[in-house]
């Protein structure tokens, strides 16, 4: 009894201290490579650059200057545009990979959807100015077969900045679809075709719901990937419009001002926090 | 067996602060030199003769514009830094921190250097030198001249019409592309105000309506060599002469408004640890030899402060070296804005580049 006893009082404790000793490690590298910084960032965002005090200027630099919010209305456009068409087209491609593919040729497929990824990022956005240029792919075969009679514009534009993202975020959401199809029992087809519903009603009522939390948790990163990224745009856009991070990175490289980059930045974690929250239902792989 | 774990672990610990003080000692050696630099000095063929003649090594950080530059030195220790690249009108600024060491003017080249380029306005604060000017050129029309007439590069209302709308770049960097729009509407760089911003603003928004791309020096060359452009406005010999052998076709002029003369020049910091060596530097750099691999830096050409850099023909001929009296004579000084103006300036190039 006593043993019983001593047993009983041990194992709460030894129950509690084991995932906190193992949660742990994650803990302090969140707090070391998330937190710490973060608030580091937001108290240089407080400050003046010319070394002053606390102040509120440089978040109402974004909001009073139409240039440095119209930065923003640049980026949620494009981010907007970028998530609906890769979602547009992943989720076809991601369809045919795990429902017409046959299963022994589908790690071979999946492979190739990917194989871009192995290329170096900054490669692949030059790679697309090239194709994309006056004198590129498109443009000789859009003037040879006499469907156009000058070159168009295409590089150097926000289409040339859409198209790079594209290219990459329909490989990162076609993972997350695929994956989240082959989670899918065959049993729901089945049971659908059971009561009736023809393929593409089972598709409408029964796979896109249920693959519903793929598509979103791969919109979701489509969207914070997007709107956080620096090279396509600077690669590919020509400056023609600054989103969001070009702004960000033109405080550091040319005014050397951080505390104007850092609020800007935290401007910029808001609008993905508040991303989040609008998603968060979905951002779930399990399903009920 | 708690106290054989603390000597275990008090004899890692020791052995970890010897191998870290070792590393420290070892990355704090007297023989390495640390240099804040633009890329044209990142070359290898230019670093590498100073470090086998010398028996150094010239670790370098790459920055853009006197105020990134300026952040990374008050970011770091006193010290950290023994030379620093930096545009001639922005030396007053970096001894106004009391960043800078005098320099010693009977061991450097002075009397070679082209005299219009000495710029000792800037160079020279109250009788002290404190850089020397070590590279210069011109942000003024690039072209390729089997695109576009030359005659019509001789004056700057060519990048405003209409004949090469969608043919023009412009080089992403506010202050020269600020000179010449300055130029433009026929004010002096040398006294711009805030005042006159409207109006320079005005005329960037016009090559702007012009422009297929703003690009920073590797897609403004790249936009001017593959003929996806065919004039860069701020472009110079920096962008026409490196690629020379490749596309003959580029070239430059000085229109009849006139160009803005960058000039870029070293200093030496005066908490530097490596003070010798560091002046053994510039004076490598500004030697004949140091100076014709900096103008031919695969990064940039430009002019050499150093007439008798050793250049070859070629190379002369490509920098249109003889022609520099004419083209100095109708140069104008690199806007030099307080900083007041100067955050002014950048927000009027903000707005150009959101212009629509």
């Amino acid at each position: 009894m006593s043993n019983a006893t001593n047993s009983g009082r041990a194992l709460p404790r030894a129950g509690f201290a084991l995932p906190w000793a193992l949660v742990t490690p994650a803990l302090g590298w969140t707090l070391l490579f998330f937190v710490l910084p973060f608030l580091a960032m937001g108290l240089s965002s407080l400050t003046a650059h010319d070394g002053g005090g606390f102040t509120l200027a440089n978040y109402s630099q974004f909001f009073t200057d139409p240039s440095y919010w119209r930065a923003m209305v640049n980026s949620l456009e494009v981010t907007a545009i970028v998530t609906v068409i890769s979602v547009l087209l992943a989720y076809p491609f991601a369809w045919i990979l795990a429902e017409q593919v046959p299963e022994r040729w589908q790690r071979l497929a999946l492979m190739l959807a990917v194989l871009p990824f192995w290329t170096s990022y900054v490669v692949r956005s030059y790679s697309w100015l090239l194709v994309l240029a006056q004198n590129g792919v498109v443009n000789r075969a859009l003037t040879s077969l006499g469907l156009v009679a000058e070159p168009l514009q295409l590089a150097n534009t926000r289409l040339a900045t859409v198209t790079g993202f594209v290219h990459f975020f329909v490989m990162l959401l076609t993972l997350t679809i695929f994956a989240n199809l082959k989670q899918l029992s065959p049993s729901y087809r089945k049971a659908a075709a059971d009561l009736g519903a023809g393929p593409i009603r089972t598709f409408l009522h029964v796979v896109l719901p249920l693959t519903l939390p793929g598509i979103m948790v791969g919109a979701f990163l489509t969207f914070v990937l997007c709107i956080g990224d620096y090279i396509t745009p600077q690669i590919l856009g020509g400056n023609n419009e600054l989103l969001m991070p070009q702004l960000v990175m033109m405080q550091i490289g040319r005014r050397g001002d951080f505390p104007l980059a850092s609020a800007l930045s935290i401007i910029l974690m808001a609008v993905v926090t508040v991303a989040y929250l609008a998603c968060a239902r979905w951002l779930k792989i399990e399903r009920a | 067996m708690s106290m054989n774990f603390t000597s275990v672990l008090k004899t890692h610990l020791r052995a970890a602060t010897a191998a870290a003080a070792l590393l420290l000692a070892t990355g704090a050696q007297a023989a390495d030199l640390n240099a804040l630099i633009w890329c044209d000095h990142a070359d290898p063929a230019l670093l590498q003769p100073f470090e086998e003649a010398n028996g150094v090594k010239v670790n370098v950080k790459e920055f853009e514009g006197t105020g990134a530059g300026l952040a990374i030195v008050e970011q770091s220790q006193p010290g950290d830094w023994d030379v620093m690249v930096i545009d001639s009108i922005d030396i007053p600024r970096g001894v106004e921190k009391g960043l800078f060491e005098p320099l010693p003017e009977d061991k450097l080249p002075l009397a070679d250097l082209f005299p219009e380029v000495k710029m000792d306005g800037s160079t020279v604060v109250d009788g002290k030198r404190y850089g020397i000017t070590e590279k210069f050129g011109y942000n003024t029309i690039g072209y390729n001249k089997t695109k576009v007439d030359p005659a019509d590069m001789q004056s700057m209302a060519a990048l405003t019409g209409d004949k090469y709308k969608g043919k023009i770049a412009i080089y992403d960097y506010y202050l020269p592309v600020i000179g010449m729009a300055a130029l433009a509407i026929g004010k002096k760089t040398a006294e711009l105000t805030e005042a006159d911003l409207p109006a320079i603003k005005a005329e960037l928004l016009k090559m702007k309506a012009n422009a297929k791309l703003v690009g920073e020096v590797t897609a403004s060359q790249t936009a001017l060599a593959t003929g996806e452009v065919d004039i860069l406005v701020g472009g110079g010999e920096w962008v026409t002469a490196g690629l020379a052998k490749e596309n003959p076709a580029l070239d430059f002029s000085i229109p009849k408004e006139g160009a803005v003369l960058w000039s870029q020049s070293l200093a030496m910091f005066k908490d530097s640890k490596n003070k010798d060596m560091a002046l053994k530097f510039i004076q490598y750099i500004m030697s004949p030899e140091g100076q014709a691999r900096l103008a031919t830096s695969s990064c940039y050409w430009g002019m050499p402060a150093n007439a008798k850099a050793a250049l070859t023909d070629d190379q002369k001929k490509i920098l249109r070296f003889d022609e520099q009296p004419g083209f100095l004579a109708r140069a104008q000084s690199y806007p030099a804005p307080t900083a007041d103006l100067d955050k002014k300036m950048q927000d009027v190039w903000t707005e150009m580049l959101q212009a629509q």
